[in-house]
């Protein structure tokens, strides 16, 4: 593997972020997703959605601010932001599969070049996993995106042709943004967006299984 | 009025049986119906079947029944990474799960509250979820069916009750609990107050009292982590 850098979980998130419009509403998931709220362009107001029944989530807690009746999806004692609502889980979740959430954003651990990902179980791994909310979101959401790194940790390609990993849900990605590209899952297969400063299309596919189509020059991922 | 009030929380659940199928509300440990989990532990139960988004936090929430092994059978959708008690029936035998989306766990549940004998999903299709359910396409879109979730009893929590069993919730506390209610044929509600009756202003009113057979207050308990 090249020893080039890549972006952190954090710049990921940052990129990610610049795919948030202002005033659209969005779930973020596990893992680099629940990052993104950090890094909202200036002057958007977005709508945090959580799947245990709370619409417009602020910032997290301060010391000394925490209430642990008002929790985000991870736990996390969060804030609210005017204009936030409560309602119950199944309406949390008729929100994300129902199409009604602008955007929903998901930790990844394989996606392939049709779009289906995988995301709650490792295979070999002890225990069942974890479904979650995953499966509800992926099979409604109008955009989904997904953050991850772009290999395993033993340099594995993470997007492939086809997935090994159980599926969370078939034909549900729209865009993947991860530490080495930006690529749009498209009918005609995966199109490389933004490429990691430094890098080229070549080198970004080589580290990719399934292949990635190249339409003209690819502008380098722009965090500012 | 019927008298719905129950003087402790031992006294609320001691009817429940062995082998009863129970939802226990609470996400992200908030809105844990956990005096009541407490009691049922307390006395003695088994061979439970457990519906409930996750199994426990360690000791936590439901992690005392796996901890005493008094479960059976669990249905949920996020058993989670803290899980220990759970974990460890589950990969001794002693445990089995269903694991189901959430999302579809609530319609499940609701399905039975509404007297509907199921539905066809998107959920799930093409996953570990859909085997063994009926698969069809509806307008081109693959779906399979899932059926109603019913229990014997739900433990939930709220904030208040008035005596006639009308509920309100505190911020995210609500989660699972309003659906849970209606879903079971005995709901027994742990509450921080009681208030008499009138003193709940109706449009504020989550749970109808007529889902609501059972309270009894008791002080907030909640595990760290």
């Amino acid at each position: 593997m090249p020893d080039k850098p890549r972006l952190s979980r954090e710049q990921i998130a940052q990129r990610a972020a610049r795919e948030l419009t202002d005033g659209a509403y969005v779930n973020l998931g596990w893992g680099i997703p629940n990052l993104i709220a950090d890094y909202l362009p200036k002057g958007i107001t977005v709508y945090f959605h959580s799947e245990n029944g709370i619409l417009g989530m602020g910032r997290r807690a301060r010391p000394g601010e925490e209430d642990y009746d008002l929790v985000d999806a991870m736990k996390v004692p969060v804030t609210l932001i005017p204009g936030a609502s409560f309602f119950n889980q199944a309406d949390a979740h008729l929100m994300t599969r129902g199409g009604h959430l602008d955007v929903a954003v998901l930790g990844g651990f394989q996606v392939s070049e049709k779009g289906d990902l995988a995301n709650w179980k490792i295979p070999g791994s002890k225990g069942i996993g974890n479904i979650g909310g995953a499966m509800d979101i992926s099979a409604g959401a109008k955009n989904l995106i997904v953050c991850m790194e772009h290999n395993t940790k033993d340099s594995a390609p993470k997007i492939v042709k086809q997935c090994s990993y159980p599926l969370t849900g078939i034909g549900c990605v729209n865009t993947i943004i991860t530490d080495l590209a930006v690529i749009d899952v498209t009918k005609s297969g995966l199109v490389l967006r933004e490429v990691a400063p430094g890098w080229s299309p070549e080198e970004v596919q080589a580290q990719t299984e399934a292949k990635l189509q190249v339409r003209g020059r690819v502008p380098e991922i722009n965090l500012g | 009025m019927k008298q719905k009030i129950s003087p402790s929380l031992d006294a609320v659940v001691a009817d429940i049986p062995d082998g009863a199928r129970i939802m226990f509300g609470g996400f992200g440990g908030a809105g844990f119906p956990n005096n009541l989990i407490q009691a049922l532990s307390r006395k003695g139960i088994k061979e439970i079947t457990a519906i409930s988004n996750n199994c426990g936090t360690r000791e936590g929430e439901l992690g005392i029944m796996f901890k005493n092994g008094q479960v059976r059978h669990v249905i949920a959708a996020f058993p989670g990474p803290h899980s220990n008690y759970f974990q460890e029936c589950y990969a001794k035998g002693e445990v089995t799960c269903e694991l189901v989306p959430q999302g579809i766990l609530c319609e499940r549940m609701r399905a039975a509250a509404a007297g509907l004998l199921g539905f066809y999903t998107t959920v799930g299709v093409g996953t570990e979820v859909a085997n063994g359910k009926e698969e069809r396409v509806i307008d081109g879109k693959r779906c399979i069916l899932e059926k109603p979730i019913h229990a014997d009893f739900a433990l939930i929590k709220a904030e208040k009750a008035d005596e006639l069993g009308n509920l309100t919730y505190r911020l995210a506390a609500r989660n699972f609990n309003p659906i849970m209610a209606m879903a079971a044929s005995t709901t027994i509600v742990e509450v921080d107050e009681i208030v008499p009756v009138g003193s709940i202003e109706p449009e504020n009113v989550i749970t109808p009292a007529i889902f609501v057979h059972r309270i009894v207050q008791a002080k907030g308990l909640r595990y760290a982590g």
